[in-house]
Order: C-alpha cells, then sequence, then structure tokens
C-alpha cells in the first residue's frame, strides 16, 4: 500500500495543493482501520475530522425513530467522507458506518480549520475542495428528490 | 425517413418468415406461456406464436403488444434474440392496457404486431469496451444487447453494468445480473435510490458510477436506457468521459401507436420514434433532450 504522502497528491481530492498545503494536510493525517459494522462518526457528534476511503464501503445513514436506519448515501475507494468540520456548527449531520473491512485516511480537522482560518490561501484551497465534494451529494440527493423511478404520473 | 420500411424480419422484401406478405397493422396471435413476477408492480410474459413462425429481432426493438378488447402498448423485447421462437416482453403494470397484459395468464391469448425500431447494434462495439447504463424497467429493453454480448464475450473488451434502481426490491433481473458477473466477466454495479439498513450495497445515482467505471472511453461503446432525466445526465456524463457522442446511443420512450411512421404520436421534432429510434445517437438527441415540449 502506498504510503499517505504518496497517495495524497493523485488523488482528485488533493491534486493541485500547494506543496506547503499538501504538506500541512500530509502532516494532519493517519491511516485507520473498520471493521464491518464500525461506525466512523455518529450524528450529532463534533466533526473534528474527515476521511478518505481507500479501500472498503461506507453507508451514511439516518438513524430512525423506530425501525432500521435509512441509507442515505455510500461511498467507497477514493471518496471523501465528511464536509461538516468546515461548516458551523461543526457537527455530524448523520451517522457513517462501516460495511465492509474498511481502510481509509483521517484527517485531523480542527487543525486544518484553524489553519484555515488564518491563512486564506488553505482556507480557499480547502473550500473549493469541499465545495466539490458538497456539490455532487447535493446534485445526488436533488436527482433522488425525483424519484425518476418512481410511478409514472 | 421511410414509413412502413425498416420494421420486422424482412424488411426489405415486404416478407415475413415464411414467405407471406407483412401487413404491419395485423396483430399475430401469440400465447402466454409463461408469467412471471419481477417485482412489485413488473412481470415478464413469455410467449409463443400460435403459427408457429419465431418472431426473429434485434436487441433494442419493441413491438405493439395488445390485450384484446382493452387496447394496445409499445413494449420493448427483453428476451434473447437467439431464441426467436419464444418472445419475451417485461412490462410494468402503469396503465389499463399494461395492467391487462401483466394479468395474462399461462394460456391466454394477445395480439403482436412488430417488431418495430430501430437495434442497438451492440455488434458494432466489437473490439472495444461496452457500458451498459440501465435505469429502472429500462433494463429490460438492454438485456437483449447483454445476452448478444454474452454470447460472444471474449469479441469484447471491458464490459460494465452500471444499474440504477428506486429500491432493493425494485431490481430487475437479479439472477441475470449475477450470473452475466460470475460467468461472463461482466461489472455489473448496482445502486439504488433509497436503501434500507439491511442494503450492503451501492446508495446513490447510477451516474455517479460512469465517473469511476474503468473502461476505454475513445473506445467504448455505450447504450443507455431508463428515465429521460436519467439518461440525460448519464449521456452527459458519459460524453463528459470522453466517450464518443456517436457511439452514445439511448433508447427513447414516446407515445408510439401505429410503429410504422404514419400515425406521428410518438414525433421527436423530425423524428418518429418508433421508425427512427427508439435507439438513437445521443449527437442527434443532445440538442431534443435539453428542450421542452420538442
Amino acid at each position: 500500500m502506498r504510503t499517505i504522502e504518496e497517495y495524497l497528491p493523485q488523488h482528485p481530492f488533493f491534486a493541485g495543493l500547494d506543496n506547503s498545503v499538501a504538506a500541512l494536510v500530509s502532516g494532519c493525517a493517519r491511516n485507520v482501520h473498520f471493521r464491518p459494522g464500525e461506525f466512523l462518526f455518529h450524528e450529532g457528534d463534533a466533526a473534528d475530522r474527515f476521511f478518505v476511503v481507500r479501500h472498503g464501503r461506507v453507508s451514511l445513514e439516518v438513524r430512525a425513530p423506530a425501525g432500521p436506519a435509512v441509507v442515505v448515501d455510500v461511498v467507497q475507494d477514493d471518496d471523501v467522507v465528511g464536509w461538516s468540520w468546515l461548516v458551523p456548527p461543526h457537527r455530524w449531520m448523520f451517522d457513517a458506518r462501516s460495511t465492509d473491512q474498511t481502510s481509509a485516511i483521517v484527517f485531523d480537522a480542527v487543525c486544518l480549520r484553524d489553519k484555515a482560518a488564518t491563512d486564506p490561501v488553505v482556507g480557499y484551497a480547502l473550500l473549493q475542495r469541499v465545495v466539490t465534494v458538497m456539490a455532487d451529494r447535493v446534485q445526488s440527493a436533488r436527482v433522488r428528490l425525483v424519484d425518476l423511478y418512481g410511478a409514472p404520473a | 425517413m421511410t414509413a412502413l420500411a425498416g420494421h420486422g424480419p424482412d424488411a426489405d422484401s415486404g416478407r415475413g418468415p415464411h414467405d407471406a406478405p407483412v401487413d404491419p397493422f395485423l396483430p399475430r396471435p401469440f400465447v402466454v406461456r409463461l408469467h412471471r413476477q419481477d417485482t412489485r408492480d413488473t412481470f415478464t410474459l413469455v410467449l409463443e406464436p400460435v403459427d408457429g413462425a419465431p418472431l426473429d429481432f434485434a436487441a433494442g426493438q419493441f413491438t405493439m403488444m395488445q390485450a384484446f378488447g382493452v387496447g394496445e402498448a409499445p413494449i420493448s423485447i427483453s428476451g434473447d434474440p437467439a431464441h426467436p421462437e419464444r418472445l419475451e416482453h417485461t412490462i410494468r403494470d402503469v396503465g389499463s392496457v399494461t395492467h391487462a397484459l401483466v394479468r395474462s395468464a399461462p394460456g391466454t391469448l394477445l395480439g403482436i404486431r412488430g417488431p418495430f425500431g430501430t437495434g442497438w447494434d451492440v455488434a458494432s462495439g466489437r473490439g472495444g469496451d461496452v457500458v451498459f447504463v440501465a435505469g429502472g424497467i429500462g433494463l429490460a429493453p438492454l438485456r437483449p444487447a447483454v445476452l448478444d454480448v454474452c454470447r460472444e464475450r471474449d469479441a469484447y473488451g471491458r464490459v460494465l453494468l452500471l444499474y440504477g434502481a428506486r429500491t432493493p426490491e425494485d431490481i430487475l433481473f437479479g439472477d441475470d445480473l449475477r450470473r452475466w458477473g460470475a460467468e461472463h466477466g461482466i461489472d455489473v454495479e448496482v445502486t439504488v435510490d433509497n436503501g434500507q439498513h439491511a442494503w450492503r450495497g451501492r446508495v446513490g445515482l447510477v451516474t455517479q458510477l460512469i465517473a469511476r467505471g474503468g473502461f476505454d472511453a475513445t473506445n467504448t461503446l455505450a447504450l443507455v436506457c431508463g428515465p429521460e432525466v436519467m439518461m440525460r445526465y448519464a449521456a452527459a456524463a458519459l460524453a463528459e468521459r470522453g466517450v464518443p457522442r456517436d457511439r452514445l446511443r439511448l433508447s427513447m420512450e414516446r407515445n408510439m401507436k401505429c410503429g410504422v411512421g404514419l400515425c406521428g404520436h410518438c414525433q421527436l421534432r423530425e423524428l418518429f420514434v418508433c421508425v427512427d429510434g427508439p435507439v438513437l445517437t445521443f449527437d442527434v438527441l443532445a440538442p431534443l433532450m435539453s428542450r421542452a415540449e420538442v
């Protein structure tokens, strides 16, 4: 498996970062592993980190008052998990649960957030990338809201 | 465009497989041999011609199916082109005619006109990669093309089938999907719009699978079938990946009636979907799909 320093520059989320920003991001990262059923984070908890899935699968879920959780999205290899760390009040909106054996890189979001607040170059670079993730999720949610495969009107 | 041309087993001569003249308006009687419920609202009928003459068809074509005394509806053929003696249709129960069709028990007589329209021409993808993108019941018209590929699997490179359904319970042809993956080396990826806790597969848009699919875009034939909005997004994503627009084919659904380009019910600006389509290339469709009321 490639090291974090080897992996990150080739990942679309981090591609094009200045060397100094890339070094900062790498310095806030470490490898983590999750067994099937293990949670990456829980709804309402402090969003103080985010993840890049290297291998495996993670479902984003909403707990229902009764019955099983509803899966709203599934992310897998090379996907980014979590953008609440950059948006106040910095609380997770969903549960994230590993459904397969999952290897990921976890980033210390507090460290990056503090740096982004004081350095606009870092802040803009990170915001640009997180907005792309958010846009994908919003687009996916909107189109699914149309219920394309539902009964014709 | 030529009315009364391009349909049926022997369109050039206007004669059928047994040298009888073909009247495209005259339904042939078929008997339902098998009735299968695929999902909550979708059923497959296997029919055999009463006169014994097989109904040759190309993958992607449709027939006009008639429930006698109720009406007629255009339905894509979902069966195997290599077995024309066995006509297979997968039908969603959405209206009075389709309701009558899906309630047809074995032994029921139905009328069939056609086959009509253009096919997928999947053979033109030999030597390259093939990507099937299906949404909902759109997998049914693609199934004959997938079966064509399975039969000559070595003639193609990577083959991907990206399928989106509403829920896990709405997934069509589950056994086929597993077999195509296990026995024919097709990379099958399924995603659903709404997943429950027990669903261990992917949740999200089928278009999201396109971006991550490993295929050689410039040497790919892409065949897309599903709701029109889904096809628009899927085609845009495939074109963005680099699939040439003339190698990107979509199956359009319109209100086909006559099936031979006369009545105009299925008109799409200058096209009649029943004869110019239903399978059309994205370079032709792109300007039409983004406009309302064309």
